[in-house]
């Protein structure tokens, strides 16, 4: 039968189905598939909160959803083209996020009377209801397609249903004109030295690709072009994966040990997963028994002059609050990752949110600045957290590293560098005196106003350190009233004084002197970014900045942010960055925000900064 | 954890040149005098030591010792030292806490810490007080005891510290005091030498807020019939000249007249420290009054003492083993991940 071929330039397809439908595997399989083929690609991944909610509910409803294109994407796409669902509570679920006239994709075994029921559905199969007819609907009986696949094969019946998910990416190879390649070796290598469950998987998923062929059904397949990315080599990357490798990378260019003090959390646990692998790069990671040990355990790792990394979220990160104001007092470097979740206390554990600034900034006992730099996207954790790393080592303060949810789970294509690319790292450690009559002086500093770091081993430098305050340049204990506000306002200007070895501030997208600058920071980069090009194109004088450097803020911020008429914040909590921004620079900048577990959509950005040129 | 000598050094080059700040007649002094005096003894050099501390009276001690340390955060000394020796397996870690920092707030990184048995020694300062913060009970004293947050008595059921440790399945277990230097300096010695977290548990007098908690194991008077001190290989006698022991009936310790009884030494009880079963009974000597007939004397010395791989090792270990079957790590590879792809 003939097939017709289409050209798309950006297509957003939604995976959902319960979390024992390989939904996030199905989903970075296509990814990787088209990443490698070229495209440009933006993931976002919505899991359920509980780990085995019930089957067929909507509570249990995973998600994986994939903006790839001919173009160069920032996000991963406010409404899906393509809603693939695996029963129905994912169409239930999902069906809110689908465009008019969109495609559905629906497993009709999904779609029995017990699946209705418990997706509270009722009697009504929604597949054979009018309230689909503005969607294109195709049911296909993947369960027992895979089954008669795999009739001959020997597997039982609940192993042959678990290679259902392959039989939906071989079909969707098929519709978007992909090889199976990719896919073919990620099984091979998943299964190694269980031949049989690599043809039985390799034989669904090519039996998905020819059902496309045959089927009278699908008369028409689409192309989607490679992007025009910048040149260069490329992978795909997830954004707690970039963190972990940032966080490698720092050790291996400042030549230093690295420890990784962590207890698990969702969802900064998957850096603790991928940096346990690397032990060959002499990475040390350690599982302690609670968030505070894992900070304790980095400070000590510190003072015996190692890369200290200790990463949480949430309740975690308010544990480690106490370690940290000890390692502004010691003046010893750390970096605390922060991969953000819906709160306050256990909150949305699964959840994006970008409600932990405050704490970030202010959330510690007495006067305790730290530096404060937040990632934007998957790829740019890499950056960011390898810049938290050279700013806690080159000026001896814990550094908090912002990450959260949406960007440590989504994925994107990212131009690694070279290792020899990357700026060098420069710990200063303190040599060993030459007159050993003359005492060592652990707390005085440089022009940075950053002291040495003098560990453990080095003859004639031994000394204490300690919670209690410190006498200017000895490191003594000192209740002196003088010397405690001289150490209070030391502290805080060796941390402003960062301003002058970061960046100038630049903008993401437009130009100066606009009508609105719309000023982001975190994970909300795509969605604002997006928007504010399509203004641009459209005629509007707005512009877009994002920052990385929080605290300090880069130097020319404020002549960035009074070019602008309006300014506006989005942000993904009940107005925390606006507020700063507000008291620090006296301007009367507008919030938008949003806190519903969910990132921005490019509409919703777009909606907002109209209505304010409108105002 | 002996660190070879270079030139012979004394007890005051352990010292720091700043005040010491514990009340007068505080039992610490005598501890930071037996310390210094152990270091110097057994040759321990002064950059190649770290003592890490949480905060109460006793967690001052890192501050009067002429070595690198840090004065920590209440209770978390042993999540410091992990770190610590994590990165750092070449130097030599003594850890300083009360019994309100490692027993009530640090409880949980105490038996963890000894779990995994990291080579460090832990000098538990027990003056079953709260002494820093001026007078409240603490999770050793015992029940009844007045104090500024129990004035009419405590209510809680005390710790037996010893118990809980080797519960956690330490591997070094001993018990001093503050007023006995030279037993207190024979038990640092042999906890300096243990690899792996040696646990020493020291009755510490609190002059200010719980004096002569300790008298009765302390003081001439009382302390040969109340104390017994364990030897290895030796019978438990105690008493006056010696002139008790404890015999086994099966699991039951009974305290034996020697001459009345007319009770061979051999027959007694002979301290194997090596045995964690009856380790743990030792422990369970525990009677809090000392006058009652047939009371257990309390027991000091060295209970327990096993060899284990220490984290440290282990940790060691698995980069070496990393490093051998996945060769060096490159960074270049690594960034690369397994799947590229060129744009020109
Ligand atoms: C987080 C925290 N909570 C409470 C305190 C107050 N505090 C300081 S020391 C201490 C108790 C110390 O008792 P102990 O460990 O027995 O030491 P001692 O002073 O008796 O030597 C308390 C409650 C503190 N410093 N930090
Ligand atoms: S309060 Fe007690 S423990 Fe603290 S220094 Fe004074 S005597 Fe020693
Ligand atoms: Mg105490």
């Amino acid at each position: 039968m003939e097939k017709t071929l289409e050209l798309k330039k950006e297509v957003t397809i939604l995976f959902a189905g319960d979390s024992g439908d390989g939904i996030q595997l199905t989903g970075n399989q296509f990814t990787n598939t088209n990443a490698l083929f070229g495209n440009d690609v933006s993931t976002f991944p919505n899991f359920p909160a509980e780990i085995r909610a019930p089957q067929g509910t909507v509570a249990g409803v995973s998600g994986f959803q994939l903006n790839f294109g001919s173009l160069d994407l920032f996000s991963p796409g406010d409404m899906a083209d393509v809603l693939v669902v695996m029963n129905a509570a994912a169409l239930k679920a999902n069906i809110g996020n689908l465009k008019t006239g969109g495609t559905i994709i629906a497993n009709s075994s999904g779609f029995d009377k017990k699946n209705l029921r418990l997706a509270g559905y009722g009697d009504e199969n929604p597949l054979q209801a009018r309230s689909l007819d503005k969607y294109r609907v195709h049911e296909i009986d993947v369960t027992k397609l895979t089954r008669s696949a795999l009739v001959d094969s020997g597997l039982g019946t609940k192993e042959i249903d678990r290679s259902k998910n392959m039989f939906v990416l071989g079909f969707l190879y098929w519709m978007y004109s992909r090889s199976l390649e990719t896919t073919i070796k990620f099984i091979q290598n998943k299964f190694k030295g269980k031949q049989h469950l690599i043809d039985a998987n390799v034989k669904v998923l090519k039996a998905g690709y020819h059902y496309g062929d045959t089927s009278e059904t699908f008369t028409s397949r689409y192309d989607v072009k490679p992007a025009d990315l910048p040149k260069g080599t490329y992978r795909n990357v997830m954004g707690n994966q970039a963190t972990a490798l940032g966080i490698v990378a720092a050790a291996h260019r400042s030549n230093m040990q690295l420890l990784y003090a962590s207890y698990p959390i969702t969802p900064a646990s998957d850096i603790l997963h991928e940096l346990a692998r690397h032990k060959n790069f002499g990475v040390k990671t350690f599982q302690a028994e609670d968030e505070i040990a894992a900070a304790g355990a980095a400070i000590g790792a510190s003072f015996g002059g190692a890369l200290a990394v200790t990463a949480s979220s949430g309740p975690g990160i308010a544990l480690k609050t106490e370690a940290i104001g000890l390692a502004v007092m010691l003046e010893l470097p750390m970096v605390i990752v922060n991969v953000q979740r819906g709160g306050p206390s256990t909150g949305l554990p699964t959840k994006t949110e970008q409600s932990d600034l405050f704490q970030a900034l202010y959330g510690r006992n007495g006067e305790a600045q730290v530096v404060v730099i937040s990632a934007h996207s998957p790829s740019h954790c890499f950056d960011a957290v390898y810049e938290a790393c050279r700013i806690a080592v080159e000026h001896m303060t814990p550094v908090i590293f912002l990450s959260d949810g949406y960007m440590a789970n989504g994925s994107e294509p990212w131009a690694f560098p070279k290792s020899s690319d990357l700026k060098p790292i420069k710990p200063k450690f303190a040599k060993p005196l030459e007159n050993v009559e003359e005492k060592y002086l652990p707390y005085l500093r440089d022009e940075k106003l950053v002291r040495e770091w003098a560990i453990p081993g080095t003859k004639t430098l031994e000394h204490r350190v300690g919670g209690l305050e410190k006498e200017k340049d000895t490191g003594n204990v000192s209740y002196d009233p003088e010397n405690h506000e001289h150490m209070v306002k030391t502290r805080a200007a060796k941390i402003a004084k960062i301003a002058d070895y970061i960046p100038q501030q630049t903008l993401a997208a437009g130009e100066m002197d606009g009508d609105v600058l719309v000023l982001g920071w975190g994970s909300t980069y795509g969605a604002i970014k997006t928007a504010v090009n399509e203004l641009i194109a459209e005629g509007y004088k707005v512009a877009h900045a994002h920052l990385t450097y929080i605290n300090p803020m880069p130097n020319n911020i404020e002549e960035v942010l009074k070019s602008f008429k309006k300014i506006i914040i989005p942000e993904l909590n009940d107005a925390q960055m606006v507020n700063i921004i507000r008291s620090k620079f006296l301007l009367p900048a507008i919030p938008y925000n949003k806190i519903q577990g969910l990132p921005f959509t490019i509409q919703e950005i777009k909606a907002k900064v109209l209505e304010i040129l409108n105002a | 954890m002996t660190t070879p000598t270079s030139n012979i050094k004394t007890a005051k080059d352990y010292a720091t040149d700043q005040d010491v700040r514990w009340c007068p007649g505080c039992g610490d002094y005598s501890i930071l005098k037996q310390v210094q005096s152990v270091l110097a003894d057994e040759g321990v050099k002064t950059e190649d030591t770290v003592f890490i501390s949480g905060i109460g009276c006793s967690s001052r001690f890192p501050y009067y010792m002429n070595t690198y340390g840090i004065h920590s955060i209440h209770g978390r000394a042993p999540a410091l030292v992990s770190g610590l020796r994590s990165v750092r397996p070449d130097l030599s870690v003594w850890m300083i806490t009360g019994d309100g920092d490692s027993l009530s707030i640090g409880g949980n990184h105490l038996i963890h810490i000894l779990r995994r048995n990291f080579d460090v020694n832990i000098l538990l300062f027990n003056n079953e007080i709260y002494g820093l913060t001026k007078g409240q009970y603490s999770p050793t004293s015992p029940s009844g005891q007045i104090s500024k947050s129990t004035p009419m008595g405590s209510i809680d059921h005390p710790f037996n510290p010893l118990a809980l440790c080797l519960g956690a399945d330490a591997t070094f277990v001993a018990r001093a005091m503050d007023r006995d230097p030279k037993q207190l300096r024979s038990i640092l010695a042999a906890a300096n030498n243990h690899k792996g977290t040696s646990l020493v548990e020291i009755y510490q007098n609190c002059n200010v807020f719980n004096d002569g908690a300790f008298f009765v194991y302390t003081e001439k008077q009382s302390k040969p019939q109340s104390t017994l001190f364990l030897e290895h290989g030796e019978p438990l006698v105690f008493g006056e000249g010696n002139t008790k022991g404890i015999k086994l009936d099966g699991f039951k310790p009974i305290i034996v007249d020697l001459e009345a009884d007319g009770v061979l030494k051999d027959e007694l009880w002979i301290h194997d420290k090596h045995d964690q079963v009856k380790a743990l009974m030792l422990t369970r000597f525990f009677d809090d009054n000392q006058n009652a007939e047939n009371a257990l004397p309390r027991p000091f010395g060295i209970f327990y003492e096993t060899q284990r791989g220490t984290y440290e090792d282990a940790l060691h270990e698995q980069l070496k083993h990393a490093r051998e079957i996945k060769g060096e790590g490159d960074l270049d590879k690594l960034l690369a991940g397994t799947n590229t792809w060129e744009i020109n």
